[in-house]
């Protein structure tokens, strides 16, 4: 096995463009575990972790760009203001040390349908930001993923940064496993409130050989906050709608049966939490524009 | 400690008991407890020797295979390996085993399990060591799985272990059972009852879990023995098992207590023991194995899983006629200490309560599942889950308290146990059961604090799944008992022996001491942190120097009464040196949408004789009850029909965190023990037994659920 550690972005670039097989290295916390474990032996390890470059984040307009090797640790720290949901998503990953090293461009490198940040990421809005030696073009987070454990970067590219739009409303997160911490997601809903586009989002993770968008609820619910007046009156939804919206969530689930859940479960939590978190999501819209609950 | 004062002619454990400085009473710290915390202690596995190889174990993929070839020869042609032994290899004993000697070395023509060793490597790097055992060509003929009581019994069962010669062979009924132990008492086939509740119970497959994987040393000695530095917890047995499979006289196998990095009864049956002296008698160059986790999950014996059905009948005031019960337990491969685990079942197998007819019976399978074997509180444990759901649901059939049905039911001294032994020893059942009601409850919505919600206090915690929906609260009670014997390695032991002999230097005991003589003839020493320290505080010497070379010899001397085997038809006898008893109580949150668990509180009530250590006695019940937690909500070796284990890894196979651990308020009793030296009983199994069903128990209040299976997941809960 041979290590390779670019000083600079463009050699890193210059590195990849050489040896496409070569796989990159950030905070190494699902690679060095496949590694130790014997379930991977790459002949070329590409690391990224010494580049500054990398290390940045920064507002823009509306956005939040986020380096590919900013760990999660710096998400809940500083970022938590414009980007709840990630946030929220951040803190529930592994351990406190894991938190330090594993950065949300590994997340998407990775492209395990059970990463924490891709639901948060989907309801945020998100871009993807890749480079190559031949350049760098920029792709919307719901076209990144394929496949369990496979995305859309060419052999020849790296994640550079995400860009993250910036929250015009409440969000929430939430997943489930059976150990109170430090569990990978049986099942994981994120949803964003927008009233600036008077539209809501919905994402499931560890629900499907993707994670991804829940379009026929969200357009469900569009349609019903629309048709009640809701973003103006600031009223919930009504129970029933709310419901139904709940399993429409729930029906954009392919699941699977493996040993940390069931289809079945995955699919009736996914249903609890997506009532949960638009539950929450309206009463913190409620409150913070002083309209009743 | 706990707030309720003791009652009237009972002692409370403290922290320091009066007049006990430096000896039995005081609490004292681990002399490796820094250590371990900071990093700086030498596992077993940090052992290294110049010119050492590194050995490897290439295992079964299969759960049940004939071998049809096996070939070698690419393997050792790898550079820098150094051999490649198999079974026909082997120079002596082909297998070994802690009560049988039914576990090949090396498989030979027939592979029982998934894992099991089939060949090693021996190398100079162990890149190169696990190359070459890939390079090792094994073709493999699957057979039929055997993997339930069904399969095992069936009239065509592949019988895995034809050529028994073991003491039990000839009683069993079936070859594919390892050992059957029935405890008959009064006249059950006659008794009847006011109320009868049945119930099965099922308790899935566990781990120890231990953080420091299997890992010796061996190097090859010039009288043609061996020394094996290895962490283990019965150095005695290994040599016992090792000398003929090596063939060696046994002093010419010498082994050494590596670092352990704990054990929980995984530790008692060989692992790279036999391994790792083969490949350095064979090379005469010293051999280091350490297993990865993933090895580690295959390469040692788990808690038996069991099925349990039972029928208890009780008069209309809640008094117990009768139990009944039939508790099967699957030991994998091979026998392991499956006897002695059956023996458990079944005798402690009605749990803490006077019983005046009882029909127990109690068996260990042969199957090709993982091979299981000792783990704390063996054999009571899954007895304990299922006679505990028993008297919780006879208390709902009779419409009465479950404390109240337990305390009229409750063992006490004097009484006599199925077996017929005499219980002569304080057994406080009902005094720890008020103990852990009678505490004040944790107050409701603890999640609700001046701030907001913190979700670390809810089930999910940080996964922020419940922000206080969906929560419902349970409260449930257990209570155990299990047997005690004195080996080391049931409980913490590594300082109550040092504090034993520090207390008899300190009263100037005579003895025949060794060593700097002086040191404890003077008045007023203490025994500090394995140190001689003088009334000044002037550190003199430590143990160690004090003691030399030698044992303390009046301490190895103690014998305890002995102990006879249960009568093969009727489990009649003197079978228990001790008995130990706790009660818990559990609290617990369930988000009941979600079917996730909070356990908000796990009290714990237990009777330790005299503690000699009370920090140790604390941490042994604070141990046993998160271990008890873990198989009731957590842990579970999931393992397929096909025999293979799907979580051999701690993504998977999840164990308690620092917030799966609730509080765990203790009411510590210390009613000496007439027969054991300084009163003490065993403390460290009996609280893994009741926490369990306790949690559960508080489950089942919470959701109404009959919850008859752990570990109990969402699935159940939910019931998706």
């Amino acid at each position: 096995m041979e290590f390779l550690r670019p000083a600079t972005w463009r050699e890193a670039l210059a590195v990849k463009a050489a040896h496409p097989e070569a796989v990159p290295l950030a905070g190494g916390t699902d690679l060095m575990v496949e590694i130790n474990l014997d379930r991977r032996r790459p002949e070329l390890l590409l690391d990224l972790s010494r580049l500054a470059e990398l290390r940045d984040w920064r507002r823009e307009s509306g956005t939040v760009r986020i380096g590919a090797g900013v760990p999660y640790r710096t998400v809940i720290d500083r970022l938590a203001v414009e980007l709840p949901a990630l946030a929220m998503a951040a803190r529930t990953v592994g351990s406190p040390q894991i938190r330090n090293r594993a950065t949300l461009a590994g997340n998407l490198g990775t492209a395990s349908p059970a990463g924490d940040a891709h639901p948060a990421l989907l309801v945020a809005g998100a871009e993807v930001e890749v480079a190559s030696a031949r350049g760098t073009r920029t792709l919307p987070v719901e076209e990144f993923s394929l496949g369990p454990k496979r995305n859309a970067l060419a052999p020849d590219e790296l994640i550079r940064s995400v860009a993250v739009r910036a929250a015009t409303g409440p969000q929430q997160f939430a997943k489930v496993g059976p150990r109170n911490a430090m569990v990978i997601a049986v099942c994981a809903v994120a949803l964003a409130l927008r009233p600036d586009t008077r539209t809501v989002r919905a994402a499931i993770g560890s629900a499907a050989p993707t994670p991804l968008r829940a379009r026929e609820a969200e357009e469900f619910l569009n349609g019903v906050l629309a048709e009640g007046g809701h973003w103006a009156t600031g009223r919930p939804p009504p129970p029933a709608a709310a419901t139904r919206f709940a399993a429409l969530v729930a029906a954009a689930c392919a699941p699977v049966d493996d040993v940390r859940g069931s289809a079945d479960y995955r699919r009736h939590a996914v249903r609890v939490l997506a009532r949960r978190t638009l539950d929450r999501a309206w009463r913190a819209r409620a409150g913070a524009e002083g309209a009743p609950a | 400690m706990g707030v309720v004062p003791p009652p009237d002619g009972l002692t409370r454990c403290g922290d320091t008991a009066p007049g006990a400085a430096g000896g039995a009473g005081e609490s004292t710290r681990r002399p490796d407890g820094v250590l371990k915390v900071t990093g700086d202690f030498a596992y077993a596995s940090d052992l290294r020797h110049e010119d050492m190889l590194w050995g490897r174990t290439l295992r079964s993929p299969h759960a049940h295979a004939e071998i049809r070839s096996l070939d070698t020869a690419e393997a050792l042609a790898l550079p820098g390996v150094h051999a490649v032994l198999t079974h026909a290899d082997l120079p002596a004993a082909t297998h070994y085993g802690l009560e049988f000697t039914d576990q090949p070395v090396l498989a030979d023509d027939r592979v029982r399990h998934q894992g099991e060793p089939v060949a090693l490597v021996a190398a100079d790097h162990p890149e190169t060591a696990r190359r070459a055992a890939a390079l090792v060509r094994v073709v493999y003929e699957p057979l039929p799985v055997v993997h339930d009581e069904a399969t095992a019994t069936a009239p065509d069962a592949p019988v895995l272990h034809p050529d028994r010669d073991d003491h039990h062979a000839a009683h069993v009924p079936h070859p594919n059972v390892v050992y059957r132990q029935p405890v008959l008492a009064g006249d059950p086939t006659h008794a009847v009852a006011a109320v009868v509740v049945r119930g099965d119970y099922t308790v899935g497959t566990r781990d120890q879990a231990f953080l420091g994987p299997e890992s010796g040393l061996a190097v090859p000695a010039g009288d043609g023995g061996v020394d094996l530095h290895v962490a283990t917890q019965r150095l005695h047995a290994d040599q016992r098992q090792l000398a003929p499979v090596l063939g060696l006289e046994p002093e010419r196998v010498r082994l050494t207590l590596g670092g352990v990095g704990g054990a929980f009864g995984a530790r008692e049956d060989l692992s790279t023991q036999a391994h790792a002296c083969l490949l350095a008698l064979h090379t005469g160059r010293p051999v280091k194995m350490v297993y990865d986790r993933h090895e580690s999950f295959l390469g040692h014996v788990h808690r038996h899983p069991a099925t349990l059905s039972y029928e208890h009948g009780a008069t209309l005031d809640g008094r117990l006629v009768y139990v009944k019960g039939r508790i099967v337990l699957d030991s994998g491969a091979y026998a392991s200490s499956s006897p002695a685990v059956v023996g458990n079942a079944a005798s402690l197998g009605v749990g803490p309560y006077r019983v005046p007819h009882v029909a127990m019976e109690a068996l260990a399978l042969y199957t090709n599942n993982p091979p299981c074997g000792a783990m704390r509180g063996l054999g009571a444990v899954q007895a304990c889950f299922a006679y505990e759901a028993q008297m919780d649901r006879l208390a709902v059939a009779l419409n009465m308290d479950p404390v109240e049905l337990r305390r009229r039911n409750a063992l006490t001294q004097g009484d006599t146990m199925p077996t017929g032994q005499r219980v002569d020893a304080p057994a406080p059942v009902a005094e720890l059961l008020r103990l852990v009601r009678d505490r004040p409850l944790p107050p409701p919505r603890p999640w609700e604090t001046g701030d907001g919600v913190d979700p670390r206090a809810l089930p999910g915690g940080l996964a922020n799944s419940s922000v206080g929906e969906g929560i419902v609260r349970g409260v449930g009670y257990g209570v155990g008992i299990e047997n005690v014997g004195f080996a080391e390695g049931f409980d913490d032991h590594s300082t109550a022996g040092v504090r034993l002999a520090g207390d008899r230097m300190r009263r100037g005991e005579p003895g025949p001491w060794r060593g700097n003589e002086a040191a404890w003839n003077a008045p007023g020493l203490r025994l500090v942190g394995g140190e001689v320290v003088t009334p000044r505080g002037e550190v003199l010497a430590s143990l160690a120097e004090v003691l030399g070379e030698e044992a303390v010899e009046r301490e190895l001397e103690f014998r305890h009464r002995p102990a006879e085997p249960f009568d093969r038809a009727t489990g009649q006898g003197f079978g228990h040196v001790q008995y130990s008893f706790c009660a818990h109580r559990a609290v617990v949150d369930v988000d009941i949408e979600l079917g996730l668990v909070r356990v908000v509180e796990l009290a714990a009530a237990q009777d330790v004789g005299r503690a000699i250590n009370p920090r140790a006695a604390r941490g042994q019940i604070h141990g046993g009850s998160a271990q008890g937690l873990g198989l009731a909500v957590l842990e579970e070796i999931l393992v397929g029909p096909d025999g293979l284990v799907r979580d051999p890894s701690f993504t998977d196979y999840l164990i308690p965190t620092i917030l799966d651990v609730p509080p765990m308020p203790l009411d510590i009793l210390e009613l000496a023990e007439a027969h054991a030296p300084y009163g003490r009983c065993g403390a460290g199994e009996a609280p893994t037994l009741s926490a369990t069903p306790a949690i559960v128990a508080a489950i089942r209040q919470a959701t109404r659920l009959p919850l008859t299976r752990v570990p109990v997941r969402p699935e159940h809960l939910t019931g998706t």
